[in-house]
């Protein structure tokens, strides 16, 4: 017995050795047998939180390419949606040699592409945005642009073969027909070219009944805005005497600081009616030239 | 920094390097799967007895298991060279001066030419039990041999990659005043 003990104690190490050896390749065949590993649960439990936060850096620097692929996906449902598309009046069609409404009858309004924005500016009194998108993309003149939230941001201005030029709405010869939300009153936006933290609304009459915090969206008379998309909230009533109008000061929905991805947004009918808004203008202004 | 706090740094570095950089890195090639996490075992001081250096590799290889989901695997490839440490240090170095004089195996307490064969067999040894165990598992006798030897090849370069990049400065001891 003596001996035995004797011989455990003179190699103890080794049978340490032996044993955690085999403590480890049971560990190893037990799982690779039934799937199951031991301590596997708590263990997981561990290394789930250490991974857990470990992704969580990681997926900081994934950011990019994230947003980029919900904005891409956000863009093919929002050319989806029902209010992209306007009713065709059934009672007096036009017969044309191409099909442009759907089996329900509707043709589609406004048309959404995503733009990635590569240079904004807020400092300046007239800000300008620049995007990765051209002619090339189809991309025009007289374009609005949102952004990811479909908040309003400015309208395409200028255009390049691959980049296009947006006046921002932090410019002070901006002017976008804006509606409020909850009455359907329309103004205009401006701004003065003080505070990007601030819009104006000018042109609201008096008689509505307006309070701060009510929010402002792009008006359904907007030739280049799809209505009902956010401009902002209503920060500050300034009743001007004067006048029979408020003044409001309207905080942006649109953070212009860090615009990532955007949207263009095209109004299919734009040309047809600009051109007829300006013809009507042209005849009544001006009827020595074009007598009725 | 006490010997405790400076080898937990490094167990914790080694295998969150492991883990979050050379787990995910693609592979270079489907026979080499390099790994340098052991070199916390091989860089263990001298004066960790045989029976401490057998569960702290074994502890250390089960940490990296159960974040790689495949228990045991590591587990038992470190505990193997936990085991042969001890001989082969004994072997490598006369007795009575570097054991003592320094605090832990590096070129510097073991001179080049030795401590690089102490870290080849080490590593040899390592990925022999490693590549041993998923062969029994699946692949051919070629393949272990060659995934053997590119593995071994590319965790010698990154060892000897480290040790060139952060050198450890020792102080020499001596006996006269601690």
């Amino acid at each position: 017995m003596r001996n035995v003990i004797l011989f455990i104690r003179r190699y103890f190490t080794f049978f340490t050795f032996l044993f955690l050896q085999v403590a480890s390749l049971w560990f190893l065949y037990s799982f690779n047998k039934f799937h199951q590993a031991q301590f596997l649960q708590s263990a997981n439990e561990l290394t789930g939180q250490v991974n857990s936060r470990y992704k969580k850096v990681e997926n900081f620097f994934a950011l990019g390419d994230e947003n980029r692929r919900v904005h891409t996906l956000n863009d093919s449902l929002i050319n989806l949606l029902p209010q992209q598309f306007a009713q065709v009046d059934t009672a007096r069609q036009l017969v044309r040699d191409t099909v442009p409404t759907d089996t329900l009858n509707r043709y589609r309004r406004y048309y959404f592409r995503p733009a990635a924005v590569v240079y904004n500016s807020t400092s300046g009194e007239k800000n300008y945005i620049q995007i990765d998108r051209g002619s090339l993309h189809g991309i025009t003149e007289n374009m609005s642009v949102l952004n990811s939230d479909g908040a309003a941001v400015g309208v395409v201005v200028n255009v390049s073969p691959r980049f296009a030029q947006v006046m921002s709405l932090l410019h002070v010869r901006q002017k976008v027909n804006v509606a409020l939300k909850k009455s359907g009153d329309f103004g205009t936006m401006e701004w003065d070219g003080a505070d990007p933290g601030l819009l104006l609304v000018k042109g609201l009459p008096k008689s509505v009944a307006v309070k701060v915090g009510d929010s402002v969206v792009t008006s359904r008379y907007s030739f280049n805005f799809p209505p009902g998309y956010p401009v902002g909230t209503v920060a500050a009533i300034i009743s001007d005497p004067g006048t029979n109008f408020f003044l409001l000061k309207v905080r942006p929905a649109a953070r212009f600081y860090n615009l990532q991805y955007v949207f263009v947004v095209e109004n299919l009918q734009y040309s047809e009616q600009a051109q007829l808004d300006e013809q009507s203008r042209r005849r009544i202004e001006d009827p020595k030239r074009n007598p009725r | 920094m006490s010997e405790l706090i400076r080898n937990s740094i490094r167990f914790v570095l080694f295998l969150a390097f492991e883990i979050y950089v050379l787990n995910r890195v693609p592979h270079l090639h489907r026979f080499i799967s390099p790994s340098l996490y052991f070199l916390f075992i091989l860089w263990l001081p001298f004066s960790v007895s045989p029976r401490w250096l057998l569960s702290i590799a074994f502890v250390t290889g089960l940490t990296l298991d159960y974040f790689t989901q495949s228990p045991g695997l590591h587990a038992a490839a470190c505990v193997l060279i936990a085991y042969v440490r001890p001989f082969l240090i004994s072997v490598l170095t006369p007795r009575d001066s570097s054991d003592f004089n320094y605090r832990e195996p590096s070129p510097q307490s073991l001179l080049w030419a030795p401590y690089f064969i102490y870290v080849l067999i080490l590593t040899l040894l390592y990925h022999g039990w490693l590549v041993l165990l998923e062969w029994m598992s699946f692949g051919s006798f070629g393949d272990f041999l060659i995934k053997l030897i590119a593995s071994t090849a590319i965790s010698l370069l990154l060892i000897f990659t480290v040790e060139l990049l952060f050198p450890r400065s020792m102080r020499f001891r001596t006996n006269v005043g601690g």
